[in-house]
């Protein structure tokens, strides 16, 4: 390997004290690993799994690599392939352990094939990363898990982040991550990307976990600020990953267009005091533009080549339609209405009819709307959801009458489950009984 | 890999007739498939729960009871023994069972030391 790989981890330099490092710039060194911590640490573990079959030793392995980056990159420089000299530096590790622990005769041969491994190419760390996705995302392993390990091993997150994000103790989490490498293990669950036959669901499978992650971060209503922005870079990444290692599949790209789309509007989501804008009074100065015209750049790309648009593009064009609007008034609701009326055959359910009934009661006013609400209300399908009466409320708000909406924001009030929203619902209530 | 799919059924549900008439024709046809396939290397249905005796012993003392290990409206109603590349091989093949329709197939990997 051309550039600079280091030794073997039991070789001297290994240990050599930080105290006789020539003088180096200690926050660059710092970055430079943190950024390759972000960047390789999901291929590093894939790549070791594709080559042992075994994810404890394959995290154990790029934890020793990033271990050993810190030491020696400020006194070597930073490799030219940072990603290259982890991956060499685990695989030695790996063989390492794997002959330590060799009585075993099945280890001894698992180590001889890890010997005599050609050096990974860059299509095979590609290959491996898709594997990890595919097989975190298996659907044979609990959702919470699907997102435990997705977060573990393809973002690096530590147990006790992945802990904290969720709101469990740092055993419950480590449990949970156990119990799921080991299933994956005893079960016989695949490392590999499905095929054809299955692919479409598993896809949307692993898309789901990802866009679950980001909506931990961006909506969840626990963790603080600085966990939640994590997590939706995090989500963000690992979407923009899939998307570039399955460009035939339009959902990917229509995903990560959708996040960013989100994202983007993130900081003028919450007022001072943490309570919700909505959308129509959110200061839309404060949107990321760049964000905002890169998405709508991918969505393009995405929705020339399709033929018939998945639930993710759709939701992604509902999104640029309003992240494009310049006001709120300028926004185009016939289109957005259209928009969730598509998605609604897409993947019908009550909370798209109840969109629908808001982006109707814009577009041909309140009476409209009003009429999706009441069948949505006789139909029971959503009792107990807030939304509900709080949407009813606001369209018999605009159509003047007063007491009604009152009733119907009392209703909402009494579901509504964060402070925030119950803080929204009770000044609306205010107004109408003004 | 071997795993061990546990035919579940609810004995509370009724069949159709036509159910009733397909169903050993059906479990026919897919043990012929998997034998064919070679993923299927044993199974059978089992007589129903009120012909099982439980069996335990406690303080060295044999105690037998009547019926199965747990009382539960679906019961184990037979087993096959699959040998299977992967987990998602095993799905396949579970899923095509023609109890999958109506009851629920468990695949329990088998122990390997």
């Amino acid at each position: 390997m051309s550039e600079n790989v280091a030794p073997m981890s039991d070789a001297p330099a290994f240990d050599a004290p930080v105290s006789d490092a020539p003088e180096f710039d200690a926050p660059a060194f710092d970055a430079a690993v943190a950024e390759a911590f972000r960047a390789e640490w999901g291929k590093v573990v894939a790549t070791l799994i594709g080559l042992t079959g075994d994810w404890d030793l394959a995290e154990e392995c790029a934890q020793d690599a990033f271990a050993q980056a810190v030491r020696t990159w400020p006194r070597d420089g930073v490799p030219q392939r940072p990603g290259a000299w982890l991956t060499t530096v685990a695989r030695n590790r790996a063989l390492d352990r794997l002959r330590r622990r060799a009585s075993e005769s099945a280890k001894l041969a698992e180590a001889a094939v890890l010997a005599a491994a050609p050096t990974t190419t860059a299509q095979e760390i590609s290959d491996d990363r898709l594997r990890l996705i595919f097989t975190c995302c298996h659907p044979a392993l609990p959702l919470e898990a699907q997102v435990a390990l997705t977060l573990r091993t393809l973002a690096g997150l530590t147990t006790a982040e992945i802990a904290r994000a969720f709101l469990v103790t740092e055993p419950t989490m480590a449990k949970r991550l156990v119990r799921a490498k080991r299933k994956i293990r005893n079960a016989g669950i695949p490392y590999r990307v499905p095929p054809a036959h299955l692919l479409p669901e598993r896809l949307s499978g692993a898309l789901a976990v990802l866009y679950l992650l980001f909506n931990e971060g961006y909506a969840a209503t626990a963790g603080s600020e600085l966990i939640r922005r994590g997590l939706c870079a995090r989500a963000i990444a690992l979407a923009g990953a899939l998307a570039t290692l399955m460009p035939g599949e339009p959902e990917a790209m229509a995903l990560l267009a959708l996040m960013h789309l989100h994202n983007a509007r993130r900081d003028s989501r919450l007022d001072a005091s943490g309570d919700l804008i909505t959308l129509e009074d959110q200061d839309r100065s404060r949107w990321d533009q760049a964000e905002i015209e890169a998405a709508v750049v991918l969505l393009d790309a995405v929705s020339g080549g399709v033929s018939s648009p998945g639930p993710y593009l759709v939701q992604a064009q509902i999104a640029a339609c309003h992240a494009t609007a310049p006001a709120a008034e300028k926004t185009d609701w016939d289109r957005i209405a259209d928009l969730y009326l598509m998605l609604g055959r897409l993947v019908p359910s009550p909370v798209i009819e109840l969109n629908r009934a808001v982006a109707v009661g814009m577009a041909q006013g309140p009476a409209a709307g009003l009429v999706i609400v009441d069948a949505l209300t006789t139909s029971g399908a959503l009792t107990g959801y807030y939304l509900l009466p709080a949407t009813r409320a606001d369209l018999q708000r605009r159509l003047g009458r007063n007491s009604e909406a009152a009733v119907s924001y009392q209703q909402a009030l009494e579901l509504a489950a964060t402070g925030a929203e119950r803080r929204y619902l009770a000044r609306r209530l205010a107004e109408a009984r003004r | 890999m071997k795993y061990m799919f546990l035919i579940c059924v609810d004995g509370s549900i009724k069949l159709t007739e036509e159910q009733r008439a397909k169903a050993p024709g059906d479990g026919i046809a897919w043990a012929t498939e998997m034998d064919g396939r070679g993923l299927r290397l044993d199974g059978n249905g089992l007589q129903p729960t009120c012909d099982a005796t439980t069996v335990r012993v406690r303080s060295g003392e044999v105690l037998l009871a009547d019926g199965p290990f747990a009382e539960t409206k679906e019961h184990v109603a037979g087993f096959d023994l699959m040998d299977c590349a992967d987990l998602d091989e095993a799905i396949e093949a579970a899923a095509k069972h023609p109890c999958a329709a109506f009851g629920a197939i468990e695949i329990r990997p088998l122990w390997q030391p």
